[in-house]
């Protein structure tokens, strides 16, 4: 507690670890390219260099706030200063800004253009380094990278998968797996949180958006398209709406306008999971074996558990993703002439995540040697395309999606939250249906931002506990203490990402506090809006069960080894 | 063998006198130095001479011996040697060759008779005792006063002279408190650079409420051209030893790292013999001397970092990490190893403990000025005529180093420059000769005693290079981690290249400038921020080379080879053509039997006309 003078006026301030908050609780827009509040503070930048009564400089992200501290944010001196960084910066930097991915998005070049830097006096005389595109999800162009180390400490710090670090030293440093191997040779579970960081175009998703644009126009081809939830409460503030706001309606008819013949709710896909998996506990709890039941939509915590944990690969869910589920249900519809009118199907998802695009090359995620899912764009890429289009998306009506899987449940569209599967399996287990049932469950402590929270319910007179973590440094750090038998669950459900999908690789960024808490109060609210609130009353669910799954539900539904191999 | 208590350490210092007793000692020093000059051989030799002469004991440990022959510590005179120095007759013998060897057994050792040759001349005098040369008359070594002295890789040689007394003091007749506050009042201040209160370090760390705590020595002596701390753990080890159990007795922690580069293999073996030898006595390892005091001490190489010497770099390689400074806060004192209260202090400072306990806080504030009391060791090397490392008390002035220590400039040529404290010091000149060495009045002046790097520049000295070199070398050993360091040394770095390779533009010394000022502001941590500090130094005291240099493409001294202009001595000149014919680039012409002249514009400043020409008509114009 206590009171700073920044900039001549008087700011308070209670907890702020550094006065970098501070300044921003001030409402001044400190310039920075290597601290995030979820990082540990690294300082390799010196933007946020202050200045303080007695002319002393330092960087004000690794300085605690004293009271009666007087500092300026804007001299002079310091904004020669952070002219002469960012110059430095340009320098060293592949300055193709015309032909970046990330152009308009950049922070180095936003940052540069505010400090007015409009010469660079310095050549480039960096070796050029090659290109990594060797992951499905992600490509690296170390000749954008600014060696913020933002990455490496989102892999290390917070994802705890630890593959990529700094080598060499002095402005041969370079950040790259052990040995320089390349991405796909390395345990990285294609989270994309590294991206999502980096403020260059250092880190990239690799995409995919050529060959649907193709596909789009091929006559003879039928473009059917799904719609993960957390993309819906991440595309609006792209076009000028409010952040966090459900744009599902206009999505549909973006991707109508854009040449997808059907346009389907992965949320129909999760009322599948949430059938199957509550199936799946309940038959666990049983038998008593392969507890805790770990959940498996999220791939890059699947991944993550096979290279880290194979003592729990056993654990996770048999069932596959929704985004799986749907793909072979959808393509189980379309074998029949009658639906695809003799042309071919492309079955595209558009997920929040990275991941999702090794998901759909893994051996278990193809039925009869057939990949069920045949390309995964981004909500990145979608934002892209659209932009792309010239369709002004914020004008748009909204329309229906395609049935016969257009409907998904509440439970099914909180997928994209941390929490949210939890949520949705209490709800399929619960025998009532009404508000109070509903909002026992929403204060069962299932919702809230915390990387772990626990609950514990009733079933049929047994306490079933459960733990909910998001980021996979939360992960680790609860599967140690599992392992070491410190602490007993009967259902772990585990997300990749901090906050959930709605915080996924594949999101658009920069995504502030604000932003993020926004995409988790937009799923929540379209929740409430929805008048299906279980997966289970699902009507449209209900049909396929008793229709064209029917007998089918362990090879399309689960995660079949021998259903990928051909009939 | 294990000492229980303090009268079993009592007995056991009485033994070794016993054994170490002898009427004659042949040092030969085995310093890195003279062990590169050959000095082994000189010891082998020596070895082989005695071997069958009663009188004399090469083993060590027979009690009765009257001649010992053992390789000691540096001695610091590394410009003369190998040196071996002979006792009790304190004969320093100079630049010796294993073929001295028989008649130095001859002569000195059997008839005690001094060889003139192979002793330091001065000015026409000879000097026959060590103590009186001028390089060490003028000295006050403490620190270094057992180096060269007595055999480093033996504790019982070091036992003879008092080491781990200073240990036993504060074990059995003073509280840690008492401790921390006797080295808090003596004022010693960190050697290793900045000159933190070395007393005010430790209370901090006593004061933490975390109760593991580490003592951590800093070894990792990275200054191009110092040798301070090498010399210490090579020629003493023990001191330092004991100045860290001090320290660790006062902190309470019962865990030391020692962080040694690499580079110093030799320093490591003695440093792995002292603790090996002090374990086996029981002064490290558990319940030390019967107290209730357990001290280990654990050895880190370095990887040749010179950012590994900036305490959070050090602390990070020890832990295995990539060896690159943090933000502070935490501080070391409240997080350092292990994220555990550690004290941090570099070799040279715990060196000075032992002594300070020994004699009380009064006695060294005696010593030097009492702003920076005591003495400091400096690696004195460049155009002087004595080079090598010597010890003075704090506040001698820099006129009194170079000319009564270093004996003045070599070659008689003219004094122009000192850099100080290494490539994160400044340069001084002559106008700053008589400034006081301490850590105050050098930081009123721009420069900083740094670790103790003295680097003396005569006349013929390119002041644009010599801050070209210091900036390459800070360039180099930059982590890379923050951006002023890592990008804007570089470009300081790429200005002075083209500055000494005769491309430099108008633009170039403002560019420095404004680099210079925003890396000193904005650098993570103490090296970045002092990377500029040679360069404005030079910029500050030689404006007018760095001018000429860039507006009129010339180096006065010769030394910038792309800005040397050949010219041809028309007087001389008899138009043989030989340079003309010699020259690669044709830049050579005239006609034979009258002068040639030389096309500058052509000349690709190789110098081979001026090699060829047997009049020596052609030289480098100044």
């Amino acid at each position: 507690m206590g009171v700073m003078t920044i900039d001549g006026r008087k700011v308070e301030f209670t907890d702020e670890p550094n006065i970098l908050t501070v300044i921003r609780k001030a409402d001044i827009d400190i310039p920075t390219l290597c601290y995030h509040s979820e990082l540990s503070v690294y300082g390799a930048c010196r933007l946020c260099t202050v200045e303080n009564d007695k002319g002393k400089t330092f960087a004000s992200c690794s300085e605690p706030p004293r009271d009666g501290m007087v500092i300026y944010t804007n001299t002079p001196r310091l904004m020669k200063y952070r002219k002469l960084i960012l110059e430095l910066l340009l320098a060293a930097h592949c300055r193709d800004c015309t032909t970046c991915i990330k152009s308009g998005e950049c922070q180095l070049q936003s940052l540069a253009h505010r400090m007015g830097v409009m010469d660079v006096r310095f050549e480039n005389t960096k070796e050029l380094q090659p290109i990594d595109d060797s992951s499905p999800a992600i490509v690296r162009d170390p000749n954008k990278c600014i060696l913020c180390g933002d990455c490496v400490r989102m892999c290390d710090n917070v994802q705890a998968v630890n593959v990529i670090d700094f080598a060499y030293r002095g402005t041969k440093a370079l950040v790259t797996p052990a040995f320089d191997k390349k991405i796909a040779e390395t345990d990285c579970v294609n989270c994309g949180q590294c991206r999502v960081v980096c403020p260059t175009g250092a880190i990239s998703i690799k995409t995919n958006m050529d060959v649907i644009w193709d596909l789009l126009a091929d006559k003879d081809t039928k473009v059917i398209a799904q719609i993960a939830p957390a993309v819906r409460v991440a595309v609006g503030d792209q076009f000028g709406l409010p952040r966090g706001e459900n744009v599902m309606g206009k999505l549909v008819n973006v991707l109508h306008r854009m040449g997808f013949d059907e346009v389907f709710d992965t949320s129909y896909g999760a009322d599948l999971t949430v059938i199957e998996e509550s199936e799946e506990l309940l038959n666990r709890l049983e038998s008593g074996e392969k507890l805790p039941l770990f959940t498996s939509c999220c791939p890059a915590w699947v991944r993550y558990c096979e290279n880290r944990y194979p003592e729990f690969a056993e654990n996770l869910s048999t069932c596959r993703s929704p985004q799986q589920m749907f793909g072979a249900v959808v393509r189980e519809y379309y074998k029949d002439p009658e639906k695809n009118l003799g042309k071919r199907v492309v079955s595209v998802s558009i997920m929040p995540c990275t991941a999702k695009k090794d998901e759909i090359l893994r051996p278990e995620s193809s039925t009869n040697g057939k990949q069920d899912i045949d390309y995964v764009l981004t909500t990145t890429e979608l934002v892209s395309m659209i932009r792309k289009s010239g369709i002004r998306f914020e004008n748009l009506e909204i329309e229906a999606s395609d049935m016969p899987f257009g409907i998904g449940s509440g439970a099914g569209v909180i997928f994209g939250v941390t929490g949210g599967v939890t949520e949705a399996v209490l709800r399929r287990l619960r025998k009532g249906h009404n508000r109070v049932d509903m909002d026992n469950i929403k204060f069962s402590g299932v919702r809230g931002e915390k990387g772990l929270k626990e609950v514990e319910f009733d079933y049929n007179g047994r306490t079933i506990r459960a733990a909910i973590v998001s980021g996979l440094g939360n992960a680790d750090a609860l599967l140690k203490r599992i392992k070491a038998g410190e602490v007993h669950y009967d259902f772990v459900e585990v997300m990749a990402c901090y906050r959930g999908c709605v915080m996924g690789g594949g999101q658009p960024v920069p995504a502030g506090p604000r932003t993020k808490s926004a995409r988790m109060k937009g799923l929540y609210d379209s929740d409430v809006n929805t008048q299906i609130k279980k997966s289970n009353e699902n009507p449209l669910v209900q049909t396929l069960y008793d229709g064209l799954l029917k007998g089918k539900e362990h090879k399309l539904l689960h995660r079949n080894f021998e259903a990928a191999k051909n009939e | 063998m294990k000492i229980e208590n303090r009268t079993e350490l009592k007995e056991y210092r009485t033994e070794c006198q016993k054994r170490q007793r002898a009427k004659c000692r042949v040092l030969i020093c085995g310093g890195t130095g003279c062990l590169a000059g050959g000095s082994d051989k000189i010891y082998q030799k020596m070895l082989e001479l005695t071997k069958n002469d009663g009188n004399v004991s090469v083993e060590f440990g027979a009690e009765i011996a009257h001649t010992k022959v053992m390789k000691s510590g540096c001695h610091g005179f590394c410009e003369m040697g190998p040196l071996v120095r002979i006792e009790p007759h304190n004969y320093l013998y100079i630049k010796v060759s294993p073929d001295d060897c028989e008649e130095i057994y001859q002569k000195t050792i059997c008839e005690g008779k001094s060889i003139e040759r192979l002793l330091y001349h001065m000015d026409g005098q000879v000097y026959a005792s060590q103590e009186e040369i001028p390089f060490y008359a003028k000295q006050t070594r403490l620190v270094l006063k057992n180096c060269g002295h007595i055999d480093a890789d033996h504790i019982e040689g070091a036992m003879v002279v008092g080491a781990y007394s200073a240990l036993e003091k504060a074990l059995f007749e003073m509280t840690p408190e008492s401790v921390i506050d006797m080295i808090y009042e003596s004022n010693l201040r960190g050697r290793g650079g900045a000159g933190f209160r070395t007393g005010r370090k430790w209370k901090q760390v006593a004061s933490q409420k975390e109760k593991i705590r580490y003592v951590v020595c800093n070894g990792d002596e990275g200054d191009p051209g110092a040798f301070m701390d090498r010399s210490i753990m090579e020629g003493d080890p023990h001191r330092m030893i004991e100045g860290m159990m001090i320290a660790a007795y006062a902190v309470q922690a019962q865990e030391g790292y020692i962080y040694v580069r690499a580079e110093y293999p030799l320093a490591i073996q003695r440093l792995e013999t002292a603790i090996h030898q002090a374990e086996e006595i029981g002064i490290l390892g558990d319940h030390i001397l019967g107290t209730n005091f357990s001290f280990r001490l654990h050895i880190n190489r370095g990887a040749g970092a010179f950012v590994c010497g900036e305490g959070s770099a050090l602390t990070a390689s020890i832990e295995g990490k990539r060896g690159m400074p943090r933000v502070k806060p935490p501080r070391t004192v409240q997080q350092g190893l292990w994220a555990k209260p550690t004290v941090l202090n570099n070799v040279e400072t715990y060196a000075n403990v032992p002594m300070i306990i020994q004699n009380g806080a009064e006695w060294y504030l005696g010593i030097g000025t009492p702003e920076s009391p005591g003495t400091k060791a400096f690696a004195l090397t460049g155009n002087v005529r004595n080079t090598g490392l010597i010890e003075v008390p704090m506040g001698i002035t820099l006129r009194e180093v170079i000319y009564d220590i270093g004996g003045g400039i070599q070659n008689g040529k003219k004094f122009k420059a000192v850099q100080i404290g290494g490539p994160s010091g400044g340069c001084l000149t002559e106008k700053q000769l008589d400034s006081k060495m301490d850590f105050d009045s050098l930081a009123k002046i721009g420069a900083m005693i740094g670790s103790g790097g003295l680097v003396i520049m005569d006349e013929n000295t390119c002041m644009v290079e010599v801050a070209r070199f210091f900036m390459s070398f800070t360039q180099r050993e930059s982590c890379g981690k923050c951006v002023p360091c890592r990008e804007g040394t570089k470009r300081m770095l790429e200005i002075l290249e083209r500055i000494v390779a005769g491309n430099g533009k108008p633009t170039d010394i403002d560019e420095l400038r404004e680099l210079a000022d925003m890396i000193e502001s904005t650098a993570l941590c103490g090296l970045g921020k002092s990377a500029p500090k040679p360069v404005i130094s030079t910029l500050n005291a030689f404006a007018e080379e760095y001018r000429e240099h860039i507006e009129d493409k010339k180096c006065k001294t010769g030394v910038c080879t792309n800005l040397r202009q050949f010219q041809i001595d028309l007087d001389i000149c008899k138009g043989c053509s030989k340079c003309a014919r010699n020259c690669p680039a044709g830049a050579i012409e005239g006609e034979l039997k009258s002068p040639y002249h030389i096309n500058q514009e052509k000349c690709i400043k190789c110098g081979a006309c001026m090699e060829q020409c047997p009049f020596k008509a052609i030289s480098v114009a100044r």
